[in-house]
């Protein structure tokens, strides 16, 4: 018994599971007197590395935020341990579509780790186009998240729960935005 | 307790990202093709089950662990930056293949590759507060 609830931990957990988790992590730091949302982390430290200096933006006090640095902090033990512990086989089970979407844009048609070796692998990220692809991705979900206020967890998960308009209207522009990098950018970029 | 539970809060919050693969590029990618369900419903449960949760917590009118009443900060009423920022947020995530929360997660993992983008991200933020003036919202 034992065994074969283990042998259902190292397997990718689905959906179903992952849903439902999610929203029992949202509902814990709702009772701990919190909110869920991720990108507003990236503002503290920007504050606590000294930013109010040069925008008002970042003056506050940030020490009231200590508690989601923490959440970081278990978050990225977390993923130490589900590296470490919890899988025997690294690799994603792409859909067969998927596979051939790949290799159309000269992609490997097989996940075998997290992330694909064109964008994140040693040789993409030591060439300038490489490194300016990653900055880029993340320069537009740090602006990005924090023009419109929040990021997939704090509008499309935390706001669309609470009925929240505003996270509707953030997260379809999600939607556009994502459809619009992989469908009319991605292809040429590689 | 006061500090620990909100690590074992991210720790959960870790294995789940991780396990569930919402921290692969791969899973973003497919999703933006339509190619699978598994982010669409694990998006869709959260959201269903929060909608469901709220207003239980509403009505059941329960109060958080310091025994103060949970209230849901109101967004602002607007329209630009929500369209606006979040398009831009859509191009980063499927360029990137990881919203804020993965970005740490991948780190935990193992892709140390990961940091550029989590320095992009925090310039980006950093670039943001500098222009939110000069900027429609």
């Amino acid at each position: 018994m034992l065994m074969q609830f283990l042998d259902v931990i190292y397997e990718p957990w689905p959906w179903y599971v992952a849903g439902p988790l999610i929203a029992g992590i949202m509902f814990l730091l709702i009772y701990f007197g919190k909110e869920f949302g991720m990108s507003s982390t990236m503002r503290t430290m920007c504050s606590v590395a000294g930013a109010g200096k040069i925008a008002d933006f970042f003056r506050f006090d940030w020490k009231k935020e200590r508690w989601n640095l923490l959440v970081v902090l278990g978050a990225i033990v977390g993923g130490y341990v589900s590296a470490n512990f919890l899988t025997k086989t690294p690799g994603v089970d792409i859909s067969a579509a998927t596979s051939e979407s790949l290799e159309k844009m000269g992609f490997a048609g097989k996940a075998e780790s997290f992330l694909p070796p064109e964008i994140f692998g040693m040789e993409a990220i030591s060439s300038p186009k490489g490194l300016a692809i990653l900055i880029t991705g993340g320069f537009l979900v740090g602006f990005g998240s924090r023009y419109a206020g929040g990021c997939t967890s704090g509008h499309a998960i935390s706001g669309l729960s609470n009925l929240q308009w505003p996270s509707l209207q953030a997260s379809l522009g999600f939607f556009a935005g994502g459809l619009i990098m992989t469908h009319f950018i991605l292809p040429y970029l590689f | 307790m006061k500090y620990i539970k909100f690590i074992l809060v991210g720790l959960i919050f870790g294995i789940v990202l991780a396990k569930a693969e919402i921290i692969s590029w791969y899973r973003i990618y497919e999703m933006f093709h339509f190619q699978s369900f598994h982010m669409y419903g694990i998006i869709g449960s959260a959201a269903g089950i929060g909608i469901i949760m709220m207003q239980a917590i509403k009505a059941s009118g329960l109060r958080d662990s310091e025994g103060e009443e949970i209230v849901v900060p109101p967004k602002e009423r607007s329209s630009v930056r929500y369209w606006l920022g979040g398009t831009i947020f859509g191009l980063g995530w499927a360029l990137s293949g990881a919203c804020p929360g993965p970005m740490y997660v991948l780190l935990g993992y193992g892709h140390l590759g990961i940091l550029i983008v989590i320095a992009g991200a925090l310039l980006g933020t950093l670039t943001y507060g500098m222009l939110r003036k000069h900027l429609p919202h």
